[in-house]
């Protein structure tokens, strides 16, 4: 029927729809959050994906990651069956096979190496939410060469927390947004961690008398939220840490209560120099630290119940000259190195500025103390009648960790938090569950077997506490492939896993024989110096064969490294598969209380994919690990990874969920395993979260309750107080070695190295590249950042996401454009003495004029992530990783390091400096260096795209009420009369 | 032309945006795709999806830009936009086949897409920028304040707002009737001076924005913190370290 031109026709717009045939929670996984989602399935399609309201990260709200969900899944870029290598290494010349074949393949070559040498299995999982698995996977195996990604993420917030506090930033612990008034985030590359973080930050801006600070040589993102962003030089945040420290020290502006009774402030420490105890504590016969007690006027246990100890003093006790810790930590920082003059030049914030900061934190953490009115009880069974509060609260991330001086800087905020006294108090930053744990946690990393067949004892990954702890042979020698806890990473918690091509590559320390990897983009942005490490792939020795014989990839994609493997084992999505976000790994807890999840299949598959967790217990039961197979040989859960959720133990009645444990589903935490456990996890949005009661809330790591709760829960051995180490003598022990004490001492090339950098309090010094690197020839700091709509996110082939970032501009101050006469769109190389990179300007105001910076991995590899040829991601992406050296060059007397923290191991990939060159006109146009294109598997989309074209529903009738969504109702109600209080649309009813 | 509703509607839905805490993350923009590319407009075309021009349909586009105080304090702001459901809409008045309109109901603005020529005049006549034209359909599309999702009796009650406001991560979106003075939104509209996004047009917007707050940035002198004093002025702090030794601090 056509229109009549002379009417108009009124359109009635259709107000009920029907949405989806069925909704599906789930957990998404489009980066790292773990947030729950509703999934609304329409005739087998994706119709929408929401947050879930009732999930305790998320509460309902969804990123442009999450919600981007569909295109993920639809993506062209999809691996489809297994692949076996056909061609040369890097050619992407495959063949496809069965999964029978792969997996006999994978089972031969993996078969091979076990009854060989097990270690020579080298098995980096990469972004891997399943490590209590796959750590596990490697226990049995019997290799010591397991690591994630940890290394080139963030080890050094992991390791400077847990052997501080106990627990860390992100994962282990958050501010209290709800009742904190003054924040400080350091160096947060843009969403780390995503949805809690905005959540947070919005409430505190909402809420009245706040302050959010933000430490950040960039103003992007949360930065430019900020009351006051300081634009500080990268890598210097330690100095300024320090100088606050010093501004409080020295106006006695400290938590003395605290710091006496909940850290080892007091603790007497030896001052021998020369004694091979020197610098640890003096302890009495049962093992206890001691300290002196002024009101008893001699030295007593540290954990008696009453105690009023010396912070000062140099005496002799047990006729040992002996000095609180605390002493030393003053004697450092009031040094007139630290003052706020003294680092304002290097750190390039004013002093004014930096006495104003730590003013404005002693004034709000002491004088505007809060009270949570909550009776509770300590460890040493006193009773408080409140909870008190010093409501300053910190975050780092990235900015920090990915330094090589990272570790020091992020144990220095902790100590900063510990003498404010607002660790887990209210409107401080909280631990959440199943941290604190003891400093450190344990256990320690098992030792290689080298023996065929044999498991080890023990995770391959812990936590070392002296020298006797290291992975190391009887030469000193790095034992591992990554030289994790060797002499030159001693405290390598999470493994090196982007020193693992380039060791095996070289045979340093040995060669492998396979190389097992999951979910880590090796051959591209997860790597730096990638001309280089492309080479690693492909290396061959005198005999022609590839010096790494074997390489195995599970990836869900055709990334740049799928092409330099040889058997790839394709995976499946999130929405595809079940998992567990397990307390035994990086739960979904919150400082309120325990909690974990579970993903279930949402969407049906349709290719010849597996999910990489079902793979790796089938090869663990083709490969007969123990843990794996029955008695009689048969696979233990031949259910694949939902089997192993729900009945794997891995101590009696601890498995990888918590929640509804026990035949009838009654208990938490521990009890026999529940066949129902996954129906009752979707019966819950599949989310378990069990609410602390308010007594055991805060002061956790001294709290009476809290710890024996914790340890019912099996997350700690026994329920003792958990002391913070401002001290650490963990390190001092590494440092003793160093000076010539104890059995195992470093070999003579590493001496100076450990004696320097494990000091047992922080230190700054100068990070390790730019040192190299930098001076007056390479001036600028160089940073990349992934943009929040593609943090952690796997793929940027996405559709929708890509359409708001394709390309990467590096952005310079206008001030520093102008010394190089260059105006927006130029093209400039970006040079150090290891190689060059073009890149088009984009001129900024909101950054340190001495940094330039990018988006990260945004800059693909022709031919990967199912791309047309000419996309801008190839022709005008770019990544800094390629002039990032992996090593460092030999200096005097010692040998090339790896560019990464001297203590953990850390990636340094924030140590960059560079040189700018504006680009001849000739030269603009496309960056550099451009490799050859891969071979493409390129099934995706001609012509435009209509998703959803299908999916509209069928209009219903009816209409439903409307109410006002206030965002951030509940901060916004507390000042505005007439905003009742409740979230977005829910309102609390008033009692 | 199209005529407006004779009567301004009692009854306007809008949004509120909170600039002093939008983080620029994009969420609201996605969202509001994935929802709307199977909703009221479905599709939102994508153009070259996989290829050289990635672009398509968005009916809501965040601006990320810098400006600079009196002061010369330097600020990056992040700035969503989309349709404000303008009480004059000049995209409905221009609109030569009664395909754009006000409804009467709830101020809501639409397009008709049964009846829209693609002639691109309404985006020519909206100041803002707010209008998408689906090249592949040959229809405008826009916000649509999510009108299939707000009244859906299919969906459960804290799912009836539009869909970039309840995925906001910040909580930087509220969403209500900015026509009733009493209604919480208009509170808080009124409590943050929210503001009409270019009010010399007279368009008279129902979305409302709320400016950044104050910067507490050290700079106002009335906030100033107690400046901390130090109980020791010697270059080591010995002097200090030294009243320690035998005093009870804690």
């Amino acid at each position: 029927m056509g229109l009549n031109p002379f009417e108009t026709v009124r359109e009635d717009a259709a107000l009920s729809p029907e949405v989806a045939d069925e909704v599906k929670t789930s957990t998404c996984y489009m980066c790292a959050c773990r947030c729950g989602i509703k999934v609304h399935m329409k005739s087998g399609k994706v119709r929408y994906i929401e947050g879930n309201p009732d999930h305790p990260v998320n509460r309902g709200v969804l990123c442009a990651k999450g919600s981007a969900g569909i295109m993920h899944q639809y993506s062209p870029a999809k691996l489809t069956k297994p692949l076996l290598r056909v061609g040369e290494r890097g050619s992407g010349e495959f063949k496809e096979i069965e999964w029978d074949e792969a997996l006999e393949l994978a089972t031969q070559w993996l078969g091979e190496v076990r009854q060989r040498d097990p270690g020579k299995l080298a098995f980096f999982t990469g972004r891997d939410q399943s490590q209590s698995l796959t750590g596990w996977w490697a226990t049995k195996f019997g290799t010591h060469n397991f690591a994630a990604h940890g290394g080139f993420c963030s080890v050094n917030m992991a390791a400077g927390g847990l052997y501080t506090l106990g627990g860390a930033f992100w994962e282990f612990g958050e501010p209290d947004w709800e009742h904190t008034l003054y924040h400080m985030m350091f160096g947060v590359a843009d969403d780390h961690d995503s949805n809690p973080i905005k959540l947070g930050l919005g409430t505190l801006k909402t809420r009245e008398g706040t302050k959010f600070v933000s430490v950040n040589p960039v103003r992007t993102g949360y930065s430019a939220i900020a009351d006051e962003w300081i634009g500080i030089r990268p890598g210097t945040d330690g100095l300024f840490v320090f100088a606050i420290i010093h501004e409080l020290l020295r106006a006695e502006k400290v938590d003395w209560a605290s710091l006496a009774r909940y850290s080892n402030a007091p603790w007497l420490v030896i001052q021998e120099e020369g004694a091979a105890d020197d610098g640890l504590f003096l302890r009495d016969e049962d093992g206890e630290p001691l300290v002196w007690c002024l009101e008893q006027g001699k030295a007593i246990s540290a954990n008696a119940a009453h105690m009023k100890p010396a912070f000062a003093g140099l005496r002799e006790v047990n006729g040992r000259k002996v000095a609180p810790s605390f002493q030393l930590l003053a004697e450092r920082y009031m040094s007139a190195d630290y003052s706020p003059d003294a680092v304002a030049e290097t750190t390039g914030i004013p002093a004014a500025t930096i006495r104003r900061i730590a003013a404005e934190l002693a004034e709000t953490a002491f004088d505007k103390e809060i009270v949570i009115e909550q009776p509770w009880t300590d460890a040493w069974g006193r009773k408080h009648d409140k909870f008190v509060g010093r409501p300053v609260s910190f975050h780092a991330m990235r900015g920090i960790s990915a330094h090589s001086n990272g570790f020091h800087t992020c144990r220095a905020i902790h100590i900063l938090q510990a003498l404010l006294g607002s660790v887990d108090v209210p409107g401080g930053w909280r631990y959440k569950a199943p941290f604190p744990k003891p400093v450190p946690p344990g256990p320690k990393p098992a030792m290689p077997k080298a023996e065929a067949g044999v498991p080890l004892d023990g995770p391959p990954l812990g936590f070392p506490r002296s020298p006797e702890d290291l992975i190391i042979d009887h030469l000193g020698d790095p034992l591992r492939i990554d030289k994790a806890y060797s002499w030159e990473h001693p405290l390598a918690l999470h493994g090196l896993m982007h020193m693992v091509l380039h060791n095996a590559a070289n045979q340093d320390p040995y060669g492998i024989d396979v190389l097992f990897m999951f979910m880590a983009n090796m051959a591209w942005n997860s790597s730096m110096n990638i001309p280089e490490t492309l080479g690693y792939f492909t290396k061959k020795d005198e005999n022609g064969e590839y010096v790494i014989p074997k390489i195995i990839y599970s990836d869900a994609f055709w990334s740049e490294t799928v092409p330099y493997c040889d058997l790839i084992l394709p995976d499946t999505t999130y929405l595809e598969r079940w998992d567990c976000i397990s307390m035994l790994d990086r739960p979904i807890s919150s400082a309120h209380g325990a909690g974990d999840a579970i993903r279930q299949p949402v969407v049906p598959l349709d290719r010849d994919v597996r999910a990489f967790q079902t793979v790796l217990l089938d090869l663990g039961a083709r490969l007969g690990l123990p843990g794996m197979v029955n008695d009689d040989g048969s696979p233990k859960y031949p259910g694949g990874y939902p089997d192993y959720i729900v009945n794997h133990e891995r101590s009696p009645g601890v498995g990888p969920l918590a929640g509804w444990r026990g035949k009838d589903g009654d208990k938490s935490g521990v009890g026999e395993v529940n066949p129902n456990q996954l129906d009752t996890y979707i019966a819950h949005g599949c989310h378990w979260h069990e609410e602390l009661p308010l007594q055991l809330q805060y002061m956790k790591y001294a709290n009476r309750d809290y710890l024996q709760y914790a340890a019912d829960m099996h997350w700690m051995g026994e329920a003792r107080p958990i002391i913070h180490q401002l001290y650490n003598e963990d390190l001092q022990r590494f440092r003793n070695a160093a000076r010539g004490h104890g059995d195992r001492q470093p070999p003579e090339v590493h001496r100076e190295r450990i004696e320097t950098y494990f000091d047992p309090l922080p230190i700054w010094y100068q990070p390790f590249l730019e040192k190299q690197d930098g001076g007056e020839e390479f001036p600028i700091h160089a940073l990349s950042q992934r943009p929040m709509h593609m943090y952690h996110s796997w793929g940027s082939q996405n559709a929708w996401l890509r359409q708001i970032t394709n390309a990467n501009k590096l952005h310079l101050h206008r001030d520093l454009a102008a010394k190089h006469d260059l105006v927006d769109d130029d093209w400039v190389w970006i040079e150090n003495s290891r190689g060059r990179v073009k890149a088009q300007v984009r001129l900024v105001t909101g950054v340190n004029p001495d940094v330039v910076w990018t988006w990260n991995a945004i800059g693909k590899r022709k031919g990967a992530w199912g791309l047309d040829k000419d996309s801008p991601e190839f022709t005008k992406g770019f990544l800094l990783n390629h002039i990032i050296t992996e090593m460092l060059l030999p200096e005097k007397g010692s040998p090339a390091y790896s560019n990464s923290d001297p203590v953990t191991g850390q990636a340094a990939w924030y140590d960059l400096r560079v040189r700018l060159v504006k680009c001849a006109p000739h030269e603009a146009g496309e960056t550099e260096p451009m490799f050859e294109a891969t071979a493409k598997r390129f099934t995706g989309q001609e012509g435009p795209l209509e998703y959803g074209k299908g999916l509209k529903g069928e209009d219903k009738g009816g209409k439903a009420e409307l109410h006002d969504f206030i965002g951030q109702r509940g901060a916004n109600a507390q000042n505005i009369p007439g905003i009742r209080k409740g979230r977005g649309n829910r309102v609390e009813e008033e009692a | 032309m199209t005529s407006l509703p004779a009567q301004p509607t009692a009854k306007k839905l809008g949004l509120v945006i909170d600039l002093d805490i939008c983080v620029g993350c994009h969420a609201c923009a996605v969202n509001c795709k994935e929802w709307n590319t199977s909703g009221k407009s479905a599709p939102l075309t994508d153009y070259d999806p996989y290829g050289k021009k990635p672009d398509g349909v968005w009916l809501n586009r965040i601006h990320t830009f810098e400006t600079t105080d009196e002061q010369g304090r330097g600020q990056t702001v992040h700035f969503p936009r989309s349709c404000l459901h303008c009480e004059d809409a000049p995209c409905v008045t221009v609109c030569p086949t009664g395909a754009s309109y006000k409804r009467e109901e709830d101020g809501i603005v639409l397009v008709n897409e049964k009846t829209c020529i693609g002639c691109k005049l309404c985006s020519w006549a909206c100041p803002y920028g707010a209008r998408e034209y689906d090249e592949n359909e040959g229809v405008m599309k826009k916000c649509t304040l999510c009108i299939d999702k707000i009244y859906n009796e299919n969906l459960p009650e804290e799912s009836r707002v539009p869909a970039c406001v309840s995925t906001c991560p910040a909580g930087a979106r509220s969403f209500g009737d900015l026509g009733d003075p009493d209604s919480e939104v208009s509170k808080l509209v009124a409590a943050r001076q929210g503001y009409d996004l270019m009010p010399e047009q007279e368009t008279k917007p129902v979305n409302k924005y709320l400016p950044p707050r104050p910067r507490q940035d050290g700079r106002d002198s009335d906030k100033a913190p107690r400046m901390l004093k130090h109980a020791d002025e010697s270059t080591d702090g010995a002097g200090l370290i030294a009243r320690w030794v035998d005093k009870v601090l804690s």
